[in-house]
């Protein structure tokens, strides 16, 4: 057997190791990297961002706030606002008249968030996957890291995992981030391609129980005839079938669209739209991304979320370690700043999702009688829920439902 | 073996990794393993999957914990 040499450039020991280089894991190491500390990144794929598992679409202000203008590279397709189409068919249309978001091409997008974090300080491995955590009593102290069949231990004063729904090291750090079936979407989507959209910038979204039960599909533009085409379902009861069979069903009943169509590409994955963790440190270790379950749980938009973890975390970690102290309650921080910016409205959000897939065709469709496109806005984005619970408060066998608002 | 992936049919989306409440599945090298010793065959993977690439070869126990 030829011997595999330790990687070029691994040093043992950082200030800061992060597991995984997602958009979460990226944009935390360039932030610690620009603080000037030390990070490596372990990436456990051959190639940052591939597979995809994402519907690739993204808010404008998100990619500003990353300091990305849109002329980038990962740039497919501007977004100017979106349809909704309610079981019945009733359409809302939102035309901002103006490109608000994109949909991005993810093997482009990590790998730029990747070049980012590099160019910062950062040192990034590929295809070197992080097993295992060393401890020093109690505290997480560093990795092991397998590259080839060798393992490598290497120390860090903090440990950030950002490995996606595949995480692993949380766990053993002692935080359960498993992800409960009623808390996470079953998702299933084709990059398609010779498809007939009647509007190649705007979004597209299909709800009812019946083509995807707890869920929604969508049609994401990436071009004038391109487009990912997916499906994201809930995991728990009354879903009887595949997403994939949900999916595919629905194609066939839309000739206007896929008559023609091909399937360029195909993507599964899960997306944790709940069980937001309140407690996402221990010593040591902070848990960020899908990791932590930082997803919009009503779109499942999860990387404008992850990345703004990664930053929260990177302020933190990098106060952390200039107080020399890493200790839970000082990366406790981390849990009180995300709670306060992103995790009460997340939690919000969240119970709207509690509510909408309670809800049988017959409300769904009454709901949208009552609604217009901004209240659904509004309500995405965990504004406004009051209005929401007093419709449902109309409708005697919805009562329950509003309460769940509280 | 109790659960059973189907390398032909998966994507490697790590998603059954991420619900599996026994820590029994894991993704290595863009493939599935799973660890015998601690998949209790609760079915929950089964659910998940988007795609179908995950059996049991006998029927899903009811500890499936949602
Ligand atoms: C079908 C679908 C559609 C979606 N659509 C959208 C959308 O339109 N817009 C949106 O914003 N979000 C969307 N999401 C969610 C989005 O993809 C995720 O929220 C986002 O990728 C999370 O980023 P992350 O950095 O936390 O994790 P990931 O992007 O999953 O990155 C984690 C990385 O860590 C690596 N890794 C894991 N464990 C280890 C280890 N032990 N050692 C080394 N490396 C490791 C993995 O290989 C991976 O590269 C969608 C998700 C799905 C499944
Ligand atoms: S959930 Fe299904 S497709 Fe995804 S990795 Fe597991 S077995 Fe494969
Ligand atoms: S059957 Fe249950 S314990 Fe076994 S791998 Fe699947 S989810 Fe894990």
């Amino acid at each position: 057997m030829i011997e595999i040499p330790r990687p070029v450039g691994l040093k043992n020991a950082y200030d800061v190791v992060v597991i995984g280089a997602g958009p979460a894991g990226s944009r935390c190491a360039k932030l610690i990297a620009d603080r000037g500390l030390s990070v490596a990144v372990f990436e456990k794929r051959a190639e940052i961002g591939s597979p995809k598992r994402c519907a690739e679409g993204i808010g404008v202000k998100a990619l500003q706030r990353m300091g990305y203008n849109g002329n980038e590279r990962f740039v497919a397709q501007y977004i100017d606002g979106f349809y909704l189409y309610a079981p019945n068919g009733k359409e809302f249309v939102m035309d901002y008249g103006s490109p608000q978001g994109c949909v991005v091409e993810r093997k482009v997008f990590d790998k730029f968030l990747a070049y980012d974090a590099a160019k910062a300080g950062a040192k990034v491995f590929t295809k070197i996957e992080v097993v295992d955590l060393l401890k020093d009593n109690g505290a997480i102290s560093g990795v092991v890291i397998k590259y080839g069949e060798d393992v490598f231990e290497v120390k860090a004063r903090v440990v950030v995992s950002a490995e996606g729904i595949e995480g692993k090291m949380a766990r053993k750090a002692g935080i359960d981030n498993t992800n409960k079936l009623i808390n996470v979407d079953s998702g299933y989507q084709y990059e398609m391609a010779n498809l007939k959209l009647k509007d190649a910038n705007k979004l597209y979204f299909y709800l009812g129980n019946e083509i995807a039960p707890r869920g929604y599909i969508w049609i994401f533009p990436k071009g004038d005839h391109v487009a990912n085409v997916g499906i994201g379902i809930g995991g728990g009861a009354g879903v009887k079938r595949k997403a994939k069979e949900y999916l595919d069903s629905w194609i066939e009943n839309h000739p206007e669209i896929f008559a023609d169509a091909s399937v360029i590409e195909e993507n599964a994955g899960g997306i944790p739209v709940g069980g937001l963790l309140k407690d996402m440190v221990r010593d040591g270790f902070v848990v960020i991304g899908d990791a932590a379950h930082t997803v919009n749980p009503i779109h499942g938009g999860g990387m404008d979320e992850g990345t703004r973890a990664g930053e929260i975390a990177a302020e933190v970690i990098c106060e952390c370690l200039n107080r020399e102290d890493v200790s839970h309650d000082a990366l406790a921080k981390f849990n009180e700043l995300w709670w306060k910016e992103r995790g009460e409205k997340l939690r919000r959000i969240e119970k709207l999702r509690q509510v909408i897939e309670r809800m049988s065709d017959d409300d769904l469709n009454f709901l949208a009688d009552e609604l217009t496109v901004q209240d659904i806005i509004d309500f995405a984005g965990g504004k406004n829920l009051r209005k929401l619970a007093k419709i449902l408060l109309r409708r005697p066998k919805l009562i329950k439902l509003a309460t769940i608002l509280r | 073996m109790v659960v059973k992936n189907i390398p032909s049919i998966c994507l490697s989306c790590g998603g059954c990794v991420g619900v599996c409440p026994h820590d029994a599945i894991s993704l290595e090298d863009m493939k599935i393993i799973i660890n015998e010793s601690k998949c209790n065959g609760c079915g929950t993977c089964v659910i998940f999957c988007p795609v179908g690439a995950m059996t049991l070869e006998d029927k899903p126990t009811n500890e499936v914990e949602r």
